[in-house]
């Protein structure tokens, strides 16, 4: 079926919205209305692979697929489709798409207008000089104001919306238009196919066999079997084995991919590190006067300290992050050691639900127990010698002699909110120690608040208690505005006298008492009596703030032992010696490894 | 010395379990449950004709019989006939030693004196009785279907007929109990001045009436711990002060008075089962009796009326067989399990620190040749004598008082 393709027959896009919009729906329904699949042969949300993805209804990786489109004028036209996630948290995958498209379809929910991330993927698709266009979606529900929707695009965005596709991707209606728009809005490749190849490498992925596949967008040039490639950051060299473009779920080869088109090569690349995500692409014999400006990497926003329930498994457990950064460059890991947790990492994530999504990927495609440490985010310590460290655990705070002064990270948050929930929300941000910006109105009914928060504040649970104060109403996303000064002190929690580590934390001054309090009791109810009393405590530079006592064990005794049933007794004892396996001992003192990660699982309500 | 002499001059403990009652009190989880007259007559002959069917290997073997236990449920709810029947059948399969202990449980409230004289005569010497209290209203919550008052007339009727060996079952740590209301009971009990006295604490099994209540929040509040531990420690006091020495954890004794059948358990002793859900140890294996009476009783049932009415029992299939084998009446057995020598090494750890008197040095290096103690267990042992639940006694090493509060908890650390 290859024909020569010329680069005015050939979009490349993707499609940006508020998570829930329908922009999975509408991938969707664009690959069956072109034939690729018949819609028996359709499961919904084809281009979310991941089991998690479809549980979750959330896109987390980037995917993309060639679709090839019978226009109403008569011509075949080759759609590469890129789906992005939709998530503030997974902004830097987005970008990374985006960096791979010339255009970008807009979808927003004719129920529920802009929402703040719609906002923040349009300004990102702008920035990334991509043609944006918009499509309001969901027409067929009863509560759909397509024109106030249309309004509001005008309005609050600035975009022509004066002619955008009026559909509903559930029910496939429009979807054509949108096709057809795609060929009218979004501009063709260009780049010169016979200069020195020159394409950007936007994901990749491990194959067993295969190697690397490296996913690319070519700017310049021909990339074909026998190409001898170099990557222009790392420098490693390569001979293409394959290349090809991307079926629904699969890799197609195919002879060639010249500029203008989109992707995929292998070349027996066996480490995951030389072919980085953001690189360059040239050949070996000939190359490109300078690399492609790549994209800002994403520095991670969380940390965590992550250990197998089962220290044997340490190695397993390194191996997964190593698989799992191949495919998410934005995960950073490196080992720590902790006393009470033994061998593990540090990982930084680009946010908490990032953070979920990494850690039940571990749990359920490599079948890992894991504890985490409590999240947390990256402080600037200033020391008195006049130096300066990021700390990304609190262990390694330095000694409180030697600091200066500490900052934290502050976001610029914007909330979008139906007018009813506005007092709750702001309660909720002065608790979180928010500081209010202001109230834009985009309707009678709807406004954007803004506020300055730390970002240790909306790490935990912030989500969840918007959702919660606004009965579901509340969008939120936010951005890194910058670090501020902040009296910011470690609270240790000390198990009979001895600090355990992971069980650290840094802490606005203010809150530490508070948090310190509910973190002994919870960690009371989750020791086991022992043979002695074990004070739990809370303190902050040597003084103790909180104070709890798990009482010493007075009796377990099976006092009846009846008929001579030696095995009930025996069994018994079992059970009792397991448990003591599962148990780590930290200042003599026998904890079970779910403790800890009980007590981390902050429900600060 | 041949084997067969050894086992020979090895005696045998019996345990014949009776699984009916009048009424299931509310903490227990026993096999055991109420039935009615004919299906309490099937049993008996079902029992007969398992405990006949022993008598080859009985024979065979040489063993003679020291102790044997007559458990339930309420071994007393049955007729004196029927008690005096199954003794027989014990006499005839098994050698039984003129000094054997032959103890039974009592439940105050089927005692008569008749029943009691009948039962001395069938051989029973020593009684076991189910008090458990001396409050009227303790009684009544546990679903115990006697009062004080019956308990103390039934004691005394069973010194008349001629019981010189009595234990009281006392419970501890009950619902609503106070310390006060135990140090009553302690006080009325030792005016009866039995020769053996067991204080249990109440464990609230999952699955019994009790814990049902409990989870609905039906009943008065269990003594805290302080009182508990409290109460444990006064018992043993107050006890000691009577003449009654402490041997095992829940276990009280008049010197000389220990239950043989139950040091059995501790010290590795070899006992057969008899009657549903009843477990051995013979020959270093540990099996169970089926616990299914249906099953049971269609398995010792002969086919035809006139084979029941007869008394030709030892043509039973695998009669022949050793114990807990797949002939040895296979069907009735379950779970036989030969202990390898870390089993039994474990077991003679965990059970016989149980004992007061804790284990012995020499014991142990007889029953395992070429096994040291310090070897195996010499830092588990470290470690409880610097927690102070374990000390050193001339011969070896007992638990402590502390020790025996939480001795779930030490004694896991014995398991290899």
């Amino acid at each position: 079926m290859q024909k020569e393709i010329t680069q005015d027959k050939i979009r490349n896009f993707c499609i940006v919205a508020h998570i829930d919009h329908g922009k999975s729906t509408l991938a969707d329904r664009m690959i069956e209305k072109t034939g690729l699949l018949t819609s028996r042969e359709m499961q919904d949300q084809v281009l979310d692979n991941m089991e998690l993805e479809r549980e979750r209804g959330i896109t987390i990786k980037s995917q993309a697929v060639r679709l090839v489109y019978n226009a109403r004028d008569g011509q075949e036209y080759i759609f590469n489709l890129i789906d992005t996630p939709g998530h503030v948290d997974f902004n830097y995958e987005v970008s990374r798409s985006l960096a791979a498209c010339d255009g970008a379809i807009l979808v927003v929910d004719a129920t529920q207008g802009i929402q703040a991330q719609t906002l923040a993927n349009v300004y990102l698709a702008l920035e990334h000089n991509l043609d944006v266009f918009p499509v309001i979606n969901k027409i067929d529900l009863p509560s759909a104001q397509p024109e106030v929707v249309r309004e509001e695009i005008e309005d609050v965005i600035g975009l022509d919306a004066s002619d955008a596709p009026l559909i509903s991707a559930k029910q496939g209606l429009g979807v054509e238009d949108v096709l057809e728009a795609v060929i009218r809005n979004i501009p063709a490749p260009d780049g010169d196919p016979d200069a020195p190849l020159k394409a950007l490498i936007f994901d990749s992925l491990y194959d067993s066999y295969k190697g690397v596949i490296v996913f690319c967008r070519i700017r310049d040039g021909r990339l074909r079997r026998g190409t001898k490639v170099k990557m222009m950051a790392t420098g490693a060299s390569a001979e293409v084995v394959e290349v090809g473009y991307f079926g629904p779920g699969q890799f197609i080869p195919c002879e060639e991919l010249s500029a203008g088109m989109v992707g995929y090569f292998t070349a027996s690349i066996k480490n995951i590190r030389d072919a980085r995500v953001g690189d360059t692409v040239t050949e070996s014999e000939r190359p490109c006067a300078e690399a492609l400006p790549g994209y800002k990497k994403a520095q991670p926003m969380v940390y965590c300290g992550l250990y197998p329930a089962e220290t044997p498994r340490y190695p397993d457990l390194r191996d997964a992050l190593e698989k799992l950064q191949l495919n998410d460059a934005s995960l950073f890991f490196e080992p720590e050691t902790s006393l009470a947790l033994g061998f593990g990492f540090r990982c930084g994530f680009l946010g908490l639900l990032h953070m979920e999504v990494i850690l039940e990927r571990l749990e359920r495609e490599y079948d890992l127990d894991l504890i985490s440490t409590a999240p947390g985010v990256v402080y600037k310590v200033y020391k008195t010698d006049g130096t300066m460290i990021e700390l990304t655990n609190p262990s390694n705070l330095p000694e409180p002699s030697s600091i200066d002064r500490m900052e934290e990270p502050i976001v610029n948050a914007e909330i979008m909110v139906t007018t009813e929930f506005i007092g709750p929300i702001m309660q909720l941000c002065q608790e979180r120690r928010g500081r209010y910006i202001s109230t834009d109105y985009i309707e009678t009914t709807r406004a954007v608040l803004k506020y300055e928060l730390p970002l240790n504040e909306i790490i935990y649970d912030f989500f969840d208690a918007l959702k919660s104060r606004s009965r579901g109403y509340a969008s939120f996303d936010y951005e890194l505005k910058g670090y501020e000064e902040s009296k910011l002190v470690k609270m240790d929690i000390l198990v009979n006298k001895e600090p355990v580590d992971a069980l650290s934390f840094i802490v606005h001054a203010d809150g530490a008492y508070e948090r310190g309090r509910k973190m002994c009791e919870k960690l009371k109810d989750e020791i086991p009596r022992q043979l002695f009393d074990v004070p739990i405590q809370a303190a902050v530079g040597g003084r103790v703030i909180a104070r709890e006592t798990v009482r010493q064990m007075r009796k377990d005794v099976l006092a009846k032992c009846y008929g001579g049933d030696i095995s009930r007794k025996k069994k018994l004892l079992e059970k009792q010696k397991e448990g003591k396996k599962r148990m780590q001992t930290v200042g003599n003192v026998e904890i079970p490894k779910e403790a800890f990660m009980n007590v981390l699982k902050l429900d600060t309500q | 010395m041949t084997l067969a002499d050894e086992k020979r001059r090895e005696a045998l403990s019996l345990y014949i379990h009776i699984p009916f009652c009048l009424k299931k009190c509310s903490y227990c989880d026993f096999l055991s449950a109420p039935q009615d007259e004919e299906t309490r007559e099937r049993y008996v002959r079902a029992l007969i004709r398992e405990i006949r069917s022993r008598k080859n290997w009985a024979e065979e073997t040489g063993r003679h019989v020291d102790t044997i236990f007559l458990g339930g449920g309420t071994p007393s709810v049955l007729a004196a006939d029927q008690i005096s029947r199954i003794m027989e059948a014990v006499h005839v399969s098994f050698d039984v030693g003129k000094d054997a202990e032959i103890s039974m449980e009592l439940n105050p409230g089927t005692a008569d004196q008749e029943k009691l004289r009948a039962f001395r005569q069938a051989g029973i010497n020593r009684l076991s009785m189910g008090v458990q209290s001396l409050q009227d209203q303790e009684l009544r919550l546990l679903g115990r279907i006697h009062n004080t008052g019956q308990a103390k007339e039934a004691f005394l009727m069973a010194r008349k007929a001629g019981f010189d060996n009595v234990n009281i079952d006392l419970m501890s740590a009950l619902p609503g109990q106070t310390f006060s209301s135990w140090a009553d009971t302690l006080t009325g009990i030792c005016a009866w001045e039995p020769e053996h006295i067991s204080a249990y604490s109440l464990i609230m099994e999952p699955g019994t009436e009790f814990a049902a209540l409990q989870d609905a929040g039906k009943l008065p509040s269990l003594p805290d711990e302080d009182t508990d531990r409290e109460m444990y420690r006064y018992t043993e006091d107050y006890l000691a002060g009577h003449g009654y020495r402490h041997y095992e954890i829940s276990n009280y004794a008049k010197p000389g008075r220990e239950c043989r059948h139950n040091c059995g358990y501790w010290t590795g002793h070899p006992y057969l089962g008899l009657g549903i859900g009843a477990a051995s140890y013979v020959d270093g294996a540990r099996f169970s009796n089926i616990a299914d009476l249906k099953t049971y009783l269609s398995y010792l049932e002969p086919a035809d009326e006139e084979a029941l009415s007869g008394e030709k029992m030892t043509d039973l299939p695998g009669s022949e067989s050793p114990p807990g084998s797949t002939a040895w009446l296979e069907g009735i057995c379950t779970d036989r399990h030969v202990l390898t020598e870390e089993e039994k090494i474990e077991e003679f750890m965990f059970l016989g620190l149980r004992m007061c008197g804790g284990i012995e040095k020499e014991d142990f290096e007889r029953r395992f040749p070429g096994r040291a103690l310090k070897d195996i267990y010499g830092k588990v042992i470290h470690k409880h004598l610097a927690q102070g639940v374990m000390e050193e006694t001339e011969k070896g090493f007992r638990l402590t008082k502390r020790g025996i509060d939480i001795s779930n908890y030490i004694l896991a650390d014995y398991l290899l």
